[in-house]
């Protein structure tokens, strides 16, 4: 391998890793963070990516559709927490039934978006600012990776900063932890929730709106990445940003390398390194708490 | 434990239904009766795992998709005569291969348990997929024989199929109802009691993983003789995720919940599915009105209604 094919093979891996940071963020804030189990996350990202579609296509500005992708997302997401999800808090079997419900999200947002925009396959392209790219040497990056690893950077810090700087974030946090208690110190928890949701889903529509150039706007798009984002947010610990961007990286980093290595298998890559972390750390890499159960 | 009537009374329903499926069913309605049956043995033997123990597999697919394919293989390399004994080799293999990930992903705990199931068997279906002079590859394996006696038609597989699977049920039911099912549902309440009256919970677990898995494996041998075809997609997530879908709609607290919500999504979808294009819109909506409306499943709404008759309800549950 030479050098060159190694920098752009790295920065192939670190781009792709950036958006499953992107996606999976919002995934770990909702999941780890909100204790709410959201496997409808993946079609918050295709929802972003099909609103993203439809409002650069009304204004032909890129820009404005990335905020219409993330407005979007995030009010469709707390619009469904508030009708649904916040409804089955406390239920005996609560985890079982947001499988259920956020299952059901998936059918009906695949076969909305379907309706709506027809089965066939959208196309957006890189905004003209970010369409060129830059040379180092024999290597060329595009610039909107770039600007996508710079993005993602910025999420995991701000996000970082949020949670555990700022008492927003200790209210987040603790309204998980121990809902009566915060309810009790006069916290509106339910307020706290939704839009932790909304915020949430948000960011899984920024990530649709940033992947969309990249990949290709399709109904079904959100399935495909809901595992990948799940797997990154375990392999990174629950709630835990840095985590999560650490796993995101890893598994971009040894997609790239491993589709040179063993072209063939590559696509099973992701899940041989969950399985090696989770039997090696049994609560992700990056967790405090021993994981194996004491009994 | 003694069998108190209304205990029977479901399994009194389940005769009536499908026994009557063998007269009076169209080419059609057996081949849907079939489906019914062999993912509900599926569903059935996941809930020892997911209702009665609180484990959340979500990789039992890997199971049914062994079975699936231990039969066909089997079948159609050594000959139709095959086709029974493979029934026999599937749940053994299962047991094995359970035992395995058993120990390597019950020592973790809840979603992180899932997880790692969820990724044990992705890479089989990565692997059945891309090993494709082995195991077929995407397009899995069609005509696969049978013995000339299933062979005549869909009714004799189906009658061949239901005696199984009830044989099956029968066992899952009976273990629910054991001391052993009783130790599974205390481990799932309050696992550290279980460990205070000297049980060991880990073993526990492991003994129902492979119990469960095992069924599992039977359920898809038999699915591989109903259109003689298996497919990789059998292993895929969405398979386990299905199955969860399906138990939890049933009801996960009840022994034949989870059937019920076999049954009930496989004929709304196949009533839904030739009329409308957006059939899963419209799954989409009944299961979202199954969650706010009804928390304990189908099973639940039945029983409510039940218990406006009877004093005592939920009998199921009881240890």
């Amino acid at each position: 391998m030479t050098f060159e094919i190694f920098i752009s093979q790295f920065f192939g891996g670190l781009s792709v890793a950036m958006l499953l940071f992107l996606v999976a963020s919002g995934l770990t804030l909702i999941f780890g963070v909100a204790k709410v189990f959201n496997f409808a996350h993946g079609s918050f990202y295709m929802l972003g990516a099909y609103f993203s579609y439809q409002a650069i296509s009304m204004f032909e500005n890129f820009w404005i559709g990335a905020v219409a992708a993330a407005l979007g997302a995030g009010l469709v997401g707390m619009l469904l927490e508030i009708c649904f999800i916040r409804r089955i808090a406390g239920r005996e079997e609560e985890g079982a039934f947001q499988i259920l419900l956020t299952y059901a999200f998936i059918l009906i947002l695949d076969d909305a978006v379907k309706y709506i925009w027809g089965p066939a396959y959208k196309t957006i392209s890189k905004p003209d600012s970010l369409a060129g790219s830059l040379d180092f040497g024999q290597v060329t990056i595009p610039t909107f990776n770039l600007f996508i690893i710079v993005l993602g950077l910025v999420i995991v810090v701000a996000a970082w900063y949020v949670l555990s700087r700022t008492k927003t974030g200790k209210i987040i946090q603790a309204a998980s932890t121990d809902t009566q208690m915060v309810g009790m110190l006069g916290v509106n928890v339910s307020l706290v929730m939704s839009l932790v949701f909304g915020v949430a889903t948000a960011m899984g529509g920024l990530a649709g709106a940033m992947a969309a150039p990249l990949r290709t706007v399709a109904p079904g798009s959100g399935v495909e990445v809901i595992i990948d984002s799940l797997i990154v947010v375990v392999i990174g610990g629950l709630g835990n940003f840095w985590g999560a961007l650490f796993a995101a990286l890893l598994i971009g980093e040894v997609n790239a390398f491993g589709i040179l290595w063993m072209p063939q298998w590559a696509s099973l890559l992701s899940f041989a390194v969950m399985i090696v972390v989770l039997i090696f750390k049994p609560k992700g890499l990056f967790s405090r708490e021993k994981g194996r159960k004491k009994i | 434990m003694k069998t108190k009537l209304t205990e029977m009374a479901p399994w009194l329903a389940y005769f009536v239904i499908f026994v009557s499926m063998i007269f009076a069913g169209s080419d059609h309605s057996i081949h849907v009766a079939s489906q019914i049956i062999i993912l509900g043995l599926f569903a059935i033997a996941f809930n020892v795992l997911f209702g009665t123990t609180g484990l959340l597999s979500f990789g039992q697919a890997i199971f049914y998709g062994l079975g699936a394919y231990i039969t066909g293989m089997m079948a159609k390399s050594f000959g139709a005569d095959f086709f029974l004994w493979a029934l026999l080799i599937a749940p053994v293999a299962a047991l094995a291969l359970s035992a395995v990930l058993g120990v390597l992903s019950l020592r973790l705990s809840e979603v992180y348990f899932t997880m790692l199931t969820l990724a044990f068997a992705q890479l089989a279906w990565g692997i059945c997929v891309k090993w494709s002079s082995f195991t077929g590859g995407d397009d899995g394996i069609q005509a696969i024989p049978k013995p000339d006696i299933l062979n005549m038609g869909g009714r004799n597989y189906y009658i061949f199929a239901l005696v199984i699977v009830s044989i099956c049920i029968y066992l899952l039911w009976r273990l629910d109802r054991s001391p052993f099912g009783s130790v599974l549902k205390g481990i799932r309440q309050n696992p550290i009691r279980i460990s205070f009256i000297g049980l060991n919970v880990f073993r526990h677990k492991l003994f129902a993983y492979m119990i469960s898995s095992s069924f599992t494996a039977i359920a898809g041998g038999l699915y591989a003789g109903i259109d003689k075809s298996i497919h990789p997609d059998m292993l895929v997530w969405t398979m386990s995720g299905s199955i969860i879908l399906m138990t939890i709609l049933g009801g996960m607290r009840s022994f034949f919940g989870p059937l019920i919500g076999v049954a009930v999504f496989i004929l709304l979808e196949d009533v839904i599915g030739r009329s409308t294009e957006y059939w899963s819109f419209v799954i989409g909506i009944i299961m979202i009105t199954v969650v706010l409306l009804f928390p304990k499943g189908i099973v639940g709404v039945s029983r409510h209604f039940a218990g406006l008759f009877a004093k005592k309800g939920g009998q199921f549950d009881n240890p």
